[in-house]
């Protein structure tokens, strides 16, 4: 695969986009700006040459649906967050990261192996819905911040933190 | 050819796959060169098909998660992710 080139204006315009965007949500991102800057680098390039923004310190398959666990913001963040104050590439960190009163460390891989998640999709259809399918609504659970809402369908992007409606499991 | 050398101070075999994008994976081969060792390392996201295949399976086999990067010394040691100190003593340093 030819290497792809990514723009200075567009990874500095991306950069402030994330940063606004984590920040309302109540997420911080690493105070290293040349470090998040080449994180970004990362995923426009996934974006280019993968069609979505697989994130940058994990191998993407290039088949979306093998691959929206790690559509960056990933499946792991929030609970690499409360484990660890960062996330896996360490674009995402915690307060106490932030102010420098925990230490920034690389973190363990939280994503299951390529074993695992093979076996783990194959179990998937005889997972039993709950006995509350009686609900009038389904209700949909974003698996990257676990908004919850009970509607016909997922909301086209997650008002909480802006995962895209593929990112939605049925809950309930 | 997808691998690269960095020459240096010969040490043996030491091998690192990395990606392209991942900034852990930039820092490991920034201390690398920075302890002047010689090494080879492969951006794993650049390589395509049944070579990419046969890489994934080759890391698989000594770090089972198949995590970036992962470092292997003399085809038995290995080092997953951006172990400093650990990368340091492996080389004496």
């Amino acid at each position: 695969m030819n290497p792809v080139e990514v723009n200075e204006p567009e990874v500095n315009q991306n950069y402030d986009t994330l940063k606004s965007d984590a920040e309302e949500g109540g997420y911080r991102l690493n105070p290293d700006i040349g470090f998040v800057k080449n994180l970004v680098r990362g995923l426009l390039k996934n974006e280019l040459r993968y069609g979505y923004r697989a994130c940058p310190c994990r191998l993407a398959s290039g088949k979306k649906d093998d691959d929206l666990d790690i559509i960056c913001p990933c499946d792991y963040r929030d609970p690499d967050l409360d484990n660890f104050g960062t996330c896996y590439c360490a674009l995402y960190v915690t307060e106490p990261v932030l102010s420098g009163q925990q230490k920034l460390t690389p973190i363990p891989e939280r994503r299951p192996s390529r074993a695992e998640r093979k076996n783990k999709k194959a179990d998937q259809p005889a997972a039993a819905r709950s006995a509350l399918t009686t609900l009038p609504y389904p209700v949909w659970r974003c698996k990257v911040c676990g908004y919850l809402c009970a509607r016909d369908q997922p909301p086209g992007i997650c008002p909480v933190c802006k995962a895209k409606k593929d990112r939605f499991e049925r809950f309930i | 050819m997808v691998i690269e050398h960095v020459n240096g101070k010969k040490t043996g075999t030491v091998m690192l796959y990395a990606l392209s994008t991942c900034q852990w994976c930039a820092k490991t081969k920034d201390l690398l060169k920075e302890l002047g060792i010689a090494f080879d390392y492969v951006y794993v996201d650049l390589v395509e098909g049944k070579e990419q295949d046969d890489m994934i399976n080759a890391i698989e086999r000594v770090n089972p998660k198949g995590s970036f990067p992962t470092l292997v010394i003399n085809e038995k040691r290995c080092i997953v992710g951006f172990r400093e100190q650990e990368i340091r003593e492996a080389f004496g340093q």
